[in-house]
């Protein structure tokens, strides 16, 4: 008897008034924004790489590293800098800060999902309680991002950086830094946003009255990927 | 409050313990890839290897993010398909560009 269902099932799959890919509209059209939200981001990881490999690289000569504005700076010797480490007697700590911003949004997304997985059993007090931590990572992380651009801007004392001139290499790579992580940024802030109207909706019990909790899933969705195109960033903007 | 007098409290299904040990699971290898990327970044020399290495271990990273906390990888293979073959195509894009520009680089160095 099943069986016959499910071959009954299968030829009108496409025939409407079925969901074919079992995934409502709602949740379809996250995944199709997304996808296309992942060819812009695309486009600006490629273009970077593009005026990257079109300079040729700095190096370290004899253990000395020098800023110039020809040669494509080496991120390790950029970004090594760390709230009140000169209070502590540090003088460089290469790529710590971003690993530290790379686990802090790991972790949100990780209590997203934990959301998610609560809204699914109905239980709107650990929906609630998984959110609002959600929420406080991405803020957690923009308070980071924030803190790495005012450094990033003041630089150490050897004129800092805009978006014609900078202090560590060619103009580009200042342009590119500002663009890319503050169009990612921008992500994560509409992120923390969409996230804070979500906690208010569920701690109202909007969705426990609907029946379901779809919209966590929805911007679940939406924050797994900022999550994602920062990977892709911490990757090719830092490591490399 | 007169529209809620019918309303009645949904159940609350109790928690499955593998799942949510599942999901933290995924979070451990997350953060053990990226130590180790941040590892080989200070230990390694050879510039190409490390390219390689973090390039490879991004798409790992990628893979179980989209696929268990985005849940893709367990969809209908018909909604898999229409999110990945797109951004497949893109890998092809992205060398080009790269292969370019190293094109650019060389006609630069090599202008007198």
């Amino acid at each position: 008897m099943s069986s016959t269902v499910t071959l009954e099932e299968e030829k009108d799959l496409w025939g409407g008034g079925v969901a074919p890919m079992k995934a409502s509209y709602g949740k379809l059209m996250m995944w199709f924004f997304l996808l296309s939200d992942a060819f812009t981001f695309s486009g600006l990881l490629a273009a970077y790489g593009f005026v990257r490999f079109k300079h040729t690289p700095n190096e370290i000569v004899n253990g000395e590293y020098f800023a110039s504005i020809d040669k494509w700076p080496l991120p390790d010797q950029v970004f090594n800098a760390f709230p009140f480490m000169h209070e502590f007697g540090i003088h460089a700590a290469p790529l710590v800060f971003v690993g530290i911003m790379t686990f802090i949004l790991i972790l949100s997304s990780v209590t997203m999902v934990l959301a998610v997985e609560a809204g699914q059993r109905m239980d709107k007090k650990a929906v609630e309680k998984w959110m609002l931590l959600t929420v406080i990572g991405g803020a957690i992380f923009l308070a980071c991002q924030a803190w790495e651009w005012i450094h990033f801007i003041h630089g150490t004392g050897e004129g800092g950086a805009n978006l014609v001139l900078n202090e560590y290499g060619p103009p580009a790579f200042a342009d590119f830094f500002f663009f890319i992580t503050g169009f990612h940024g921008t992500h994560v802030l509409s992120g923390v946003i969409l996230n804070l109207i979500i906690f208010y909706n569920v701690a109202t019990g909007m969705y426990q009255r609907r029946g379901h909790y779809e919209m966590v899933e929805k911007v679940g969705l939406y924050w797994h990927f900022v999550d994602l195109v920062w990977v892709f960033v911490f990757t090719f903007f830092y490591l490399v | 409050m007169s529209s809620h007098e019918n309303f009645i409290e949904p159940e609350v299904i109790p928690v499955d313990k593998n799942k949510i040990l599942k999901i933290w699971k995924v979070a451990g290898i997350l953060s053990i890839i990226t130590a180790f990327e941040f590892l080989i970044a200070f230990t390694l020399d050879d510039k190409w290897t490390k390219i390689t290495i973090f390039v490879l271990l991004t798409l790992l990273k990628a893979y179980y993010i989209v696929a268990e906390f985005m849940h893709l990888g367990h969809e209908r293979k018909s909604l898999i398909y229409a999110i990945i073959l797109p951004l497949v195509l893109l890998f092809w894009c992205i060398g080009a560009f790269l292969m370019e520009s190293n094109f650019i680089l060389n006609d630069i160095l090599n202008w007198y």
